[in-house]
């Protein structure tokens, strides 16, 4: 009877692990569809010209189409703008990230932090287009232009919530005796937190910057109403400049273009994916 | 004159976490240079509350209130600078804690990094042998001066810890419970060690081993629900001790 009421048991738990493990494949299908068929559409289209080209105008494309040959150019302009303008967002929002995030995680216990703590979550929920919104009324408006310094600023808001989560909840979760022994040494708060604290930190903030990177990358919205796009590659940052999200929404709308698509696509996506496993790879070797 | 004046005197000294309870209640003593002195209790009894005022510990939390004196050399702290204080008052943790983002050099040097003083080449190299020696950590690390100080074992890293707090010079040092993460034969290197290193400084340590304190230390208190039950030499307190409740924690009845 014993006996039986174990196997029973056993059973029951042999098919809850079958269904969580089944549940748990069907999560990872639509990933690898996505790449699936972003990589069958996408590979013909990747040259060395892809890179280094900019786009193409319709006619050329058409004239290419209709002479039958692959079309000539490729997303140059957006990679540049995507690169000039995540910088910009990247040297602002990393060093204001990290202090807000440091000031955080040290006042625990006071309203202010809490109140700050409050708004970072609700910025993280803005939807980015109503961000996108904002910055062409507060940057677009007053500069007289759409700018890589607007779209900057659009992605740049959008990152620092990211940022200062990451790097709280890193400082959160070193043990405190790490900090106590740096005080215990005489050292003051802000060297012990320069020295000690930061340092031992870094694994989880860099990890957090990459994945804000990464989460910002691909935003399409904020940056039509901030940096326009431009069919040329330009290195200015007070015009309008493309990106390769805002290259993907052109090419979609012209149908001679459409078939620089998928090349554009897959490119973000490795270079999304690329560092998300870069951020999961240094949060495990911190772990360690 | 000065000899005349403990190394560390408490007087009164009450540590409260709420404003009801108090976690210490006005102790009194006074450490005598150059000794090991154990603090012994059971769980919960402030001796690790009371070594934590010694260096100002209690100042990091807002909630934490410590009234009455502790004198360092005559001059009562709690009206000091934290960082001055510290800086005269080394302390070892429970847990080693290396910095593990520092190499085993830099743990030794990182309370003069943190205070920004500025030693010259030769000069570090100086501290840093003479200071592992001090711990006799020098031999089994000397090649691997360079790994992070995680890389050690745990009884390694903890005399790391101690080699990292002498650097400084320490009037007084400050243990709170420092072999209890450790197994039996790292114990026992730390209890040879800190024999050896009361020659230099003045040991305070809190355990709650019996048999460590009777082991290392010269002089012993004996605290219970936040009092200073009784502080003598501690084979006077071992073999004929003075109170009931010490007798009953001796014995194993209470703790």
């Amino acid at each position: 009877m014993a006996n039986q009421k174990i196997k029973h048991r056993l059973a029951k738990d042999k098919l809850m692990l079958w269904t969580i493990c089944i549940f748990a494949t069907l999560t990872a299908v639509p990933l690898f569809a996505i790449l699936g068929e972003v990589l069958l559409r996408g590979y013909s289209q990747l040259s060395w010209s892809f890179f280094t080209e900019p786009t193409p105008t319709a006619y050329k494309a058409m004239k290419a189409i209709e002479a039958g040959e692959p079309i000539p150019g490729g997303i140059a302009n957006g990679i540049v703008g995507t690169m000039i303008i995540l910088s910009m967002a990247v040297v602002v929002a990393v060093p204001v990230g990290i202090l807000c995030g440091t000031f955080l995680a040290e006042n625990r216990k006071k309203r202010f932090a809490k109140i700050v703590s409050y708004l970072t979550d609700l910025v993280q929920g803005i939807p980015s287009v109503i961000i996108g919104i904002i910055t062409y009324i507060w940057i677009v408006v007053p500069m007289k232009g759409y700018s890589a310094i607007a779209g900057s600023v659009a992605l740049c808001i959008m990152m620092l919530p990211l940022i200062i989560r990451s790097t709280e909840e890193t400082l959160k979760i070193l043990p405190a005796s790490l900090k106590e022994a740096g005080l215990a040494l005489g050292g003051n708060k802000a060297r012990v937190m320069m020295k000690v604290q930061l340092p031992a930190a870094f694994g989880g903030i860099f990890t957090g910057v990459l994945l804000a990177i990464s989460r910002v990358i691909g935003e399409t919205a904020p940056l039509m109403f901030t940096a326009l796009g431009c069919s040329f590659i330009r290195w200015s940052i007070n015009k309008p400049i493309s990106a390769v999200p805002l290259l993907i929404w052109e090419f979609f709308n012209d149908p001679h273009l459409q078939e620089l698509i998928w090349g554009a696509s897959l490119f973000l996506l490795i270079f999304v994916l690329t560092l998300n496993l870069t951020a999961k790879y240094l949060a495990k070797k911190w772990n360690q | 004159m000065e000899s005349i004046i403990p190394i560390l005197e408490f007087k009164k000294t009450c540590v409260s976490y709420t404003k009801q309870t108090m976690a210490v209640k006005y102790v009194s003593a006074a450490i005598e240079r150059n000794t090991i002195t154990a603090i012994m209790g059971p769980s919960g009894c402030g001796k690790s509350t009371l070594l934590r005022a010694v260096n100002l510990m209690h100042n990091l939390y807002s909630n934490i209130r410590v009234d009455g004196e502790i004198l360092l050399n005559g001059e009562n702290i709690l009206l000091m600078e934290p960082i001055d204080v510290r800086r005269r008052v080394g302390m070892v943790f429970q847990r080693p804690a290396p910095f593990p983002t520092m190499s085993i050099y830099d743990n030794v040097l990182a309370g003069f990094a943190l205070n920004g003083i500025h030693l010259s080449k030769s000069k570090k190299d100086e501290i840093v042998e003479s200071n592992l020696k001090n711990v006799v950590l020098w031999d089994e690390v000397k090649d691997v001066l360079n790994k992070k100080g995680t890389f050690l074992s745990g009884g390694q890293q903890q005399r790391l810890c101690i080699a990292r707090a002498l650097a400084m010079k320490p009037d007084i040092l400050l243990m709170d419970e420092p072999t209890s993460a450790l197994d039996p034969i790292a114990t026992k290197r730390i209890e040879e060690l800190l024999l050896e290193l009361q020659k230099k400084v003045t040991i305070l340590v809190v355990t709650h081993n019996m048999g460590q304190a009777k082991r290392i230390s010269s002089r012993s208190m004996f605290m219970y629900l936040g009092e200073l039950v009784e502080y003598g030499d501690t084979e006077t307190m071992f073999s004929n001790p003075e109170h009931e409740r010490t007798k009953a924690y001796l014995i194993g009845k209470i703790g």
